[in-house]
């Protein structure tokens, strides 16, 4: 056990866990956040996404003793904002959720996209969620709700 | 004055916003305070007899829970009953239960079941296609006739692998006891499979056992039979512990252990006349069954049914079989048994074109079903079909010729195929109405608000939006004022299971005529409630025995049209495009149509050429995310799909099936435009670059 302390969705918090326990299980286990998924434990489905400094990051394979220090968003903290409501607008108007079990990791993808560059062309978009797998849609519907997020949410991102 | 909107128009769905921001309980999202954690013991051999179990030192709180402890019968009762819920003596497959650990620190359970020492004698598997499980077989006409008078006869076998459903969420089951029963809260398709299982294997009354569906993250069948078993597993397990238990399994375990679509090889043959058309068919079908039944003599059933597609042969000869292997037990999967028919039929009247040098698209074309035409089972074409109007749109949007012509110079190694199809709606034959009978309620409490009560689950295919939708549309309310819960046992009838493209067309069927009596005998501010149960359309006849009849009450149709480049280095297949058009009569939703449309045709195009499973041995070779591939973001072509109207009579505003008719005719649309790009004929699927390469260097 050890004390990690990091910034979770814009709060300080410390916890006393096994450095090596995964962030996931963090999150879900001890901290009752639930919005993160656990597709595959392996680092391919991308429903564990969170973003640490920004970046995306598939917290099934990432130690807690990784996040000392650092900022933490999960979908829990950015479903309270701006740029989460254009998204979630977006997916609903385009119909990109089925089963929505992808839903929250694909929205913190499109999130680090958008942040990086907030006009993504229907390419940038395949390869930004590349690391998030859906087999309800054929992404199709996705992509759409990332385009119209973007032209919504322009000067959000 | 008001103008109604047409029912086709979308809305935004209403279980959206609870899923994007991560608010939603899926199974493993529920705790239940004091609850331990589960974890199968399995074989690690594919045949055998345990000879010996040595458990490690068990630390108190602790349990293990097998065959020994189940109160009543040890099978999981499906259609089919062989599938035990423990293994007691004999191990038939890698992977099998033999039984569970159960305690409070998962990570303790997870050692424990790695240090049960098992002894088995084992016994010589079977991987082969030589022990029939399940026989079946129809005909019609005088197929005998039709061989002897033949001017030519023309064979080809066909062979499709496994596919895994892959849904994004694992099975579970969250497993308490309440007044003495068992609640079950899991991500599953059919509530009352699960609770009849349970009922069947602790020998307990209807009232003591309640299955409560959680949100379903993803299911395409992996969640009809399968989690009878885990539900079983669970049930034994909580009578003898008396603790809440929290069973969900993990990736690999899911992939591993869990049916999927079978395996086939199938053998056409068929009779020519002088003029060239087709005038009689034998065929002979064989699943990979897995060790165990199961349901796999229904998903026969459906895909011999589908034998002939859409096409109409006179006179057929059709048999199957489900063999039984040492190896985890097939069973459903979006489709049904009708993906592996629907590739071997479409490639088959392909080649039979090609061999006897006539233009395979004319070819086809003749011998295309018409309305009131004899269906493969001597049914009728009752409805209208405007297959020909769709393939046209097909083609135009696609420019289908232009580019198959322009791709006949093999140097471009581009491809462009086309599958037209059909899939039944509903059960087959007489199932509905003798098995499943399905009941709705539709309940109006005393401020108006109307509740719908049926077992249907949402799995992403939309009723949850669209059941509200179509009952407020009926009643003329706002859709607000409808609800539909998560189905929980305690208060819905049974609807019968969330298969068979039938959530619609029957359960929705069933609310729209509830709907309309609730609305003919609306009372304001007073509590009324609705039922109403299935009756088979008086036109359909089936004879089970025989298989003759109408083994659907209506079919929806579809065409996919697929183009593909092929590397002439690493024979690595890109899908550049898709186009596809569905009668489904009438879509509820036009978006959530269209979002069946876009994924189940990803599945149905992967599960031609991107999709690999298999066994060494009886032992899976893919077992997690990494190694079994289904398309990214970058692997989907862009697609663009089209629905035509043609309303069903006897569906709500027209409505027939919809899930399953999106996946079946991917993999020959997407074989044959493979075929075009190598010019070599695919009998197989998936057309990996390795077997690509088999085919280039074999001539």
């Amino acid at each position: 056990m050890a004390k990690v302390t990091f910034t979770l969705n814009g709060e300080s918090i410390t916890v006393d866990e096994p450095l090596n326990m995964r962030f996931l299980d963090i999150l879900r286990m001890k901290l009752g956040l639930t919005g993160s998924k656990e597709g595959c434990g392996e680092g391919e489905c991308g429903a564990c996404a969170v973003l640490i400094d920004g970046q995306l990051v598939n917290s099934c394979l990432l130690p807690l003793g990784s996040v000392e220090g650092r900022n933490v968003m999960t979908i829990e903290g950015y479903r309270k904002t701006k740029r989460y409501k254009i998204l979630e607008d977006a997916f609903i108007e385009e119909g990109a959720v089925q089963c929505g079990i992808c839903t929250p990791g694909m929205v913190m993808a499109s999130e680090s996209l958008l942040n990086q560059n907030p006009k993504p062309s229907e390419k940038e978009i395949r390869i930004a969620l590349a690391g998030n797998l859906c087999r309800c849609t054929g992404y199709e519907m996705i992509f759409k709700a990332v385009k119209r997020a973007a032209k919504e949410g322009e000067g959000l991102w | 004055m008001k103008t109604k909107k047409d029912i086709s128009e979308s809305i935004r769905k209403v279980d959206s916003e609870e899923k994007i921001s991560g608010r939603a309980p899926y199974t493993s999202d529920i705790s239940v305070e004091g609850m331990l954690y589960a974890k199968t013991v399995r074989s690690p051999i594919a045949r055998g007899v345990i000879k010996n179990v040595k458990l490690p030192d068990m630390p108190e709180g602790y349990y293990t829970v097998d065959a020994s402890d189940i109160p009543s019968r040890n099978v999981v009762s499906m259609i089919y009953e062989d599938w035990p819920v423990f293994a007691e003596k004999e191990v038939n497959f890698i992977g099998e239960p033999i039984m569970l650990i159960v305690g409070p620190d998962k990570e303790t359970v997870m050692n424990l079941a790695d240090n049960v020492e098992i002894d088995y004698e084992e016994k010589n598997p079977v991987f082969d296609f030589s022990n029939s499980g399940v026989r079946l077989h129809f005909d019609k006409g005088d197929v005998v006739n039709a061989f002897e008078r033949a001017a030519k006869t023309i064979e080809y076998e066909y062979e499709t692998g496994y596919q895994e459903q892959a849904y994004i969420e694992p099975q579970g089951f969250v497993g308490y006891i309440e007044d003495g029963g068992y609640t079950l809260v899991g991500s599953i398709q059919c509530p009352y499979y699960v609770k009849n299982a349970v009922m069947d294997t602790m020998g307990e009354d209807e009232d003591k056992v309640r299955v409560i569906q959680a949100p379903v993250g993803g299911a395409f069948g992996g969640k009809e039979e399968f989690p009878s078993v885990t539900a079983c597993q669970l049930a034994v397990a909580l009578k003898k512990i008396q603790k809440p238990i929290k069973f969900i399994y993990e990736r690999e375990e899911d992939m591993e252990t869990t049916t999927k679509r079978h395996p086939s090889k199938t053998k056409m043959e068929a009779a020519l006349d002088e003029h060239n058309n087709i005038i009689g068919m034998r065929s002979r079908i064989g699943l990979d069954g897995g060790a165990y039944i199961g349901l796999s003599g229904v998903v026969l059933s459906r895909g011999m049914l589908a034998v002939t597609n859409a096409y109409t042969i006179d006179n057929l000869d059709v048999h199957g079989d489900v063999f039984l292997t040492n190896t985890v037990p097939n069973g459903a999967f979006r489709g049904f048994g009708a993906p592996q028919m629907i590739f071997a039929i479409e490639m088959f009247i392909h080649h039979i074109a090609k061999d006897i040098g006539e233009d395979p698209y004319v070819f086809r074309k003749r011998h295309m079903v018409k309305q009131g035409d004899k269906t493969s089972t001597s049914g009728t074409f009752r409805d209208p079909i405007i297959l020909d109007d769709m393939i046209q749109k097909a083609v135009e949007i696609s420019n289908y010729h232009d580019k198959a012509k322009a791709y006949e110079d093999r140097d471009t190694y581009k491809g462009i195929g086309m599958s037209w199809f059909l899939h039944g709606c509903g059960f087959t034959g007489s199932g509905e109405s003798d098995i499943i009978k399905a009941n709705v309620k539709l309940r109006k409490d005393d401020e108006d608000n109307v509740h719908i009560l049926v077992a249907a689950v949402d799995m992403g295919q939309g009723p949850k939006t669209t059941f509200r939708k179509l009952v407020a549309d009926i009643l003329d309310v706002p859709i607000e004022q409808v609800t539909f819960n998560y189905p929980d046992t305690r208060y819905v009838p049974d609807s019968g299971p969330t298969v068979a493209s039938r959530t619609m067309m029957v359960v929705g069927g069933l609310l729209a005529r509830a709907a309309k009596t609730l609305k003919e005998d609306w009372k304001e501010g007073e509590e009324q409630t609705v039922v109403k149960q299935y009756e088979q359309p008086d036109y359909v006849e089936w004879d089970q025995d025989t298989m003759r009849g109408d083994a659907y009450p209506a079919y929806s149709w579809g065409v996919n049209v697929v183009e593909v480049e092929v590397s002439k280095v690493t024979y690595e297949v890109t899908v550049t495009n898709a186009w596809s058009i569905y009668d489904l009569g009438k879509a509820i939703d036009e978006r959530i149509v269209m979002g069946q449309a876009d994924g189940g045709q990803a599945q149905g195009i992967a599960y031609g050429y991107l999709e690999v499973m298999n066994h060494e041995n009886g032992k899976l070779k893919q077992k997690n995310m990494t190694d079994y591939i289904i398309p990214t973001s970058v692997d989907v072509p862009k697609m663009e799909n089209h629905i035509m109207d043609n309303p069903y009579p006897l569906g709500p505003y027209g409505a027939k099936g919809v899930g399953e008719l999106t996946l079946v005719g991917g993999a020959p649309a997407v074989a044959l435009a493979i075929e075009q790009a190598i010019g070599r004929k695919v009998r197989k699927i998936p057309a990996t670059p390795e077997s690509i390469m088999e085919l280039i260097d074999n001539g």
